[in-house]
């Protein structure tokens, strides 16, 4: 805009920056409520009207990890006095913590399926990111017949709905009996994720000057080395980029979870809502797992603040 | 393309005899990707392109029995699954026009100098990153009829989101454009910000009004770029199985994929579900195709 501006032009500006705040809150707030809920005392999480302010609690984070029954009738002063202060929690919720006969600790589901999706999403980020790099190497820098055909290829695969990829491969695992595991998972989510990370890597790598590996060949470098001691480290923003990116694409996945895993591999996304199935839900337990569960993205999110846009655009725009 | 690749050494070379030679390393790190892909996804869709003429089911034991095109025929003449595809391109047409008016519009008001605009700008990003599936749970939360915050908040009483057969597709397609408004946001600022400045500074000089500015100026320099995310969520909104599967379970939000879901995994139709499928597959074929044609386009701009 021109340097000098109108009385009118600055009306609309305050305008402008007042409804980008409003619209701010109101992104926000679901996220807001689900953390907030997650650490509210559990009579409060479904009053009517809503409650907004509340003493907050970490119960619901411990209650999320353990094994919870109602609890019958009071309990001893005894009891309560002789448990540790992350137990009385529970006991003043009217549960108890179930323990085997070794008096064990019996763990929730929820730690065990958040560290299946650690596994799952962290290996198959891993595959799926070096052999994309792999790839998108040699699209970038070798004469490839019917190069644009391949990478179609590579991208429609990309494209294909979940349940429509999920019949044939729920009936193919059942066979060779994949279902209900950590490959099973790891290797759909590589596949998921290789396209992607071929389309993203090539653009990152195509922006690297040949010049700087024709100069190392030059030298003396074999064309292995050139790649893993020019181009890779020039790569690495981009190869990170992309890691976040398909942790992240893996991290959140539904439909294959759903379909493919029922109790031994399952993943956080299909195990959370599964906890509202039956009676009264929980919910201030399951907005703690929630929120646990979308930390790492929002961190992730901060991190690739200036990659987003050529992410989500799968390279379309780079910027 | 063939001057942008690399150039080739003398086979004769000294440095060509060092190592693979060119043609090995290029086989080397593009073929095992193309098999992976070839295996995992080609594969199993030809797999199930057999299954789609049988009337098998993978609950029971029994043979499959060829039956020919009848799967596909019956699968066309269902009035049931044609109510699906209206249902869905209802969706895809109200979530993603929303996106495009939410997205776009807070583009337009992020577009100038705000104090902390980086860091708005990745706070308002922040849904499209989360899981679907886990959000869009909460959400049944925030629409609960007595107890959720939006009913309270808007002051709508006991209002009906999700139980309400006719304001259930609403509401799903309300959390979408919650969730995917970040995403047309994200580049249609990037379009906003490549409109050259003097192109307004004309636009000024000749006293045109900000209606005409917007319409001849901003919106056909910016259009390409909307264009992208504009066919980027009408395939995943096609496409969406997640938000929907969770947040309600009425016939009238029974999307493709819910329905593909329900007749392969809960009524276990196997065959037909196959058949089903590739009838899918070959819609989303070609959206796809007109994606990449159309992105090749803007790319050679």
């Amino acid at each position: 805009m021109a340097a000098v501006q109108t009385q009118r032009e600055v009306i609309f500006n305050r305008v402008a920056i007042f409804a980008v705040f409003v619209a701010l809150i109101v992104m926000l707030a679901p996220i807001y409520w689900i953390v907030s809920t997650s650490i509210k005392p559990r009579n409060l999480a479904t009053t009517v009207p809503p409650t907004v302010m509340f003493e907050p609690t970490v119960a619901p984070y411990i209650k999320t990890f353990v094994k919870r029954s109602q609890l019958r009738g009071p309990v001893s002063d005894e009891i309560y006095s002789a448990a540790p202060w992350w137990e009385q929690l529970v006991l003043d919720g009217g549960q108890k913590i179930v323990r085997n006969r070794a008096g064990d600790i019996r763990p929730s589901g929820y730690g065990q399926r958040f560290t299946n999706s650690l596994i799952v999403a962290i290996v198959s980020t891993f595959f799926a990111v070096s052999m994309g790099t792999f790839t998108a190497y040699g699209f970038s820098r070798f004469k490839v017949a019917g190069k644009d055909d391949w990478l179609f290829f590579i991208l429609s695969t990309r494209m294909l709905p979940p349940v429509v990829v999920a019949i044939p491969m729920f009936l193919m695992y059942r066979v060779v009996g994949l279902n209900d595991t950590h490959l099973g998972l790891i290797i759909l989510y590589t596949a998921f994720n290789l396209s992607f990370s071929v389309w993203i890597m090539k653009g990152f790598i195509d922006e690297i000057p040949r010049e700087y590996e024709e100069a190392a060949l030059v030298d003396g470098y074999t064309r292995m080395q050139a790649f893993f001691k020019i181009v890779l480290p020039e790569a690495m923003t981009g190869i990170a980029a992309t890691a976040v990116f398909c942790f992240i694409t893996a991290w959140n996945e539904y439909a294959f979870a759903l379909i493919m895993t029922n109790r031994k591999a399952q993943t956080a996304p299909p195990f959370i809502p599964s906890q509202v199935g039956s009676g009264l839900p929980d919910w201030t337990v399951i907005a703690a797992g929630t929120t646990m569960f979308l930390i790492p993205v929002a961190i992730f999110t901060f991190l690739l603040r200036n990659h987003l846009l050529r992410g989500m655009s799968f390279g379309a725009i780079r910027k | 393309m063939a001057d942008l690749v690399m150039t080739s050494l003398d086979p004769n070379s000294r440095a060509a005899a060092r190592g693979w030679s060119d043609l090995t390393i290029r086989n080397l790190f593009i073929i095992p990707t193309i098999a992976f892909l070839i295996i995992f996804n080609i594969f199993p869709l030809l797999y199930s392109l057999g299954y789609s003429f049988t009337d098998f089911r993978a609950s029971t034991n029994a043979p499959a029995n060829w039956i020919g095109l009848q799967n596909y025929k019956e699968l066309l003449n269902d009035d049931f699954i044609w109510r699906n595809f209206t249902i869905t391109a209802k969706y895809v047409i109200i979530s993603v026009a929303g996106q495009v008016i939410v997205g776009f519009g807070l583009a337009m008001l992020l577009n100038r100098a705000i104090p902390f605009k980086g860091l708005i700008t990745t706070l308002l990003l922040l849904p499209m990153m989360l899981s679907m599936a886990v959000v869009g749970l909460f959400w049944k939360l925030l629409y609960d009829p007595s107890f959720g915050i939006i009913n309270y908040a808007l002051g709508l009483g006991k209002f009906e989101w999700l139980a309400d057969p006719d304001m259930a597709l609403f509401a799903i397609a309300i959390t979408d454009i919650w969730m995917w408004s970040p995403f047309v946001m994200l580049l249609s600022l990037a379009g906003l910000s490549a409109v050259p400045q003097h192109l307004y500074e004309a636009a000024e000089i000749d006293r045109a009004g900000p209606f005409y500015t917007f319409f001849r100026i901003t919106l056909p320099l910016v259009l390409p770029i909307l264009m992208i995310a504009i066919i980027f969520r009408t395939m995943e909104a096609f496409k969406t199985f997640d938000l929907a599967f969770i947040m309600a379970s009425q016939p009238t939000t029974e999307l493709i994929s819910i329905r593909l879901y329900k007749m392969a995994f809960l009524e276990w139709q196997t065959g037909k579900s196959s058949a089903f499928a590739y009838i899918v597959l070959i819609m989303v074929v070609g959206i796809t195709n007109i994606y990449v044609k159309y992105l090749n386009k803007v790319k050679e701009r």
